[in-house]
């Protein structure tokens, strides 16, 4: 008796360890909208192909009072948020999240952070200078930019889609969203997550060398 | 056997009023720290972290014990007004300012500051809403 049933357990075992063990390797999604269209193939013929959402070129002066470009991110994964230096509310918890796994990836210049503020009347670069130096991650890997409202709202919503509004009814000022979002190296979304959650800050930690180990193939 | 068992008993008894005579000030504090620690996260952790350990050098953190306690009686005026001016915490410069919370009455603010007091490895005791008040009166 107890062998008849030991021999149906053993068997459904070992089914769910290949079961599990089959499964292919992780990848992460692509998020935004997509689109398909008709491309030409190198070879003459046309054919159907997935478009998907991608960031477009930016352009936008940094904590050094440089102008930095997309250019910038070449061959980078990086995580980009939007946020204000004299924001007391989500912001700091945002960015110790964000330093916590800048301090893990500090040696890997494959990996880069992107702030935008989203104060346009009081951030301006030296400003983000201060506030760079003072959070402790001025090296260059982490770039804080300032940008005209326009422009940086606009990529905000149309592209990172990250919420932002102006809004002069809250106590200081603004109304964001605290997402940090994950860019791969063809600047498509892959993911975003709430950087004042703390166990959504620990999956983004997991991810990252997910998305570094798919450019590497 | 029989006395020892009235011997322990005796004991026991005599433990549970020990215990439960526990001086009322002592129940009051930890009232006031548990409090204190929803007020901290609502209004504080953002900045000052979960332990207290602060921001870089743009949040000081909490745990110079030496500071708390020479400035005990500006402390409330510190969380109800903010804080303009730099201060140096540990050792290390803080500049920029504090923002203000206007809208903690005192015993919100009594009970912040026991809680930060008694943690992060400080250990400085009650606070009274009396002493708060009298403290906010002498804010410069």
């Amino acid at each position: 008796m107890k062998l008849q049933i030991s021999i149906p357990l053993s068997l459904f075992a070992a089914a769910i360890v290949l079961i599990t063990s089959c499964q292919g390797e992780k990848k992460l999604p692509i998020l935004g909208p997509r689109t398909v269209e008709t491309v030409k193939k190198p070879d003459g013929s046309s054919g159907v192909d997935t478009v998907y959402k991608t960031i477009p070129n930016f352009s936008f002066l940094n904590q050094d009072s440089v102008t930095i470009t997309n250019d910038k991110f070449r061959d980078k994964i990086y995580i980009a948020d939007f946020f204000f230096t004299s924001c007391t509310t989500i912001c700091p918890t945002m960015h110790r999240n964000m330093k916590e796994i800048f301090e893990k990836y500090k040696d890997n210049p494959e990996v880069m952070y992107l702030s935008h503020t989203i104060d346009f009347k009081y951030d301006t670069p030296s400003v983000l200078k201060k506030y760079a130096q003072k959070l402790g991650v001025d090296n260059g890997q982490w770039q804080f930019v300032y940008g005209s409202k326009d422009s940086v709202y606009k990529i905000a919503e149309k592209d990172y889609l990250v919420a932002v509004i102006e809004d002069s009814t809250a106590k200081e000022g603004y109304i964001h969203q605290g997402w940090l979002v994950l860019i791969d190296k063809q600047k498509r979304i892959r993911g975003a997550y709430d950087g004042t959650d703390t166990k959504q800050v620990a999956q983004l930690m997991k991810d990252i060398p997910v998305l570094l180990s798919e450019d590497k193939k | 056997m029989r006395r020892f068992l009235i011997g322990t008993l005796f004991l026991l008894l005599l433990a549970t009023i020990i215990y439960s005579c526990q001086d009322a000030g002592q129940i009051k504090q930890d009232v006031y720290y548990v409090n204190g620690r929803d007020l901290y996260i609502k209004h504080c952790q953002n900045c000052h972290g979960a332990k207290g350990e602060g921001l870089g050098t743009l949040t000081p953190p909490l745990t110079d014990s030496v500071f708390l306690k020479s400035n005990r009686e500006k402390l409330a005026c510190y969380i109800k007004n903010g804080i303009k001016d730099s201060i140096v915490i540990n050792g290390i410069k803080y500049e920029g300012t504090m923002p203000a919370f206007p809208e903690l009455y005192d015993i919100d603010i009594a009970q912040l500051l026991v809680y930060i007091s008694n943690s992060f490895g400080n250990k400085q005791g009650m606070y009274t809403t009396e002493s708060v008040a009298t403290d906010l009166k002498n804010c410069k």
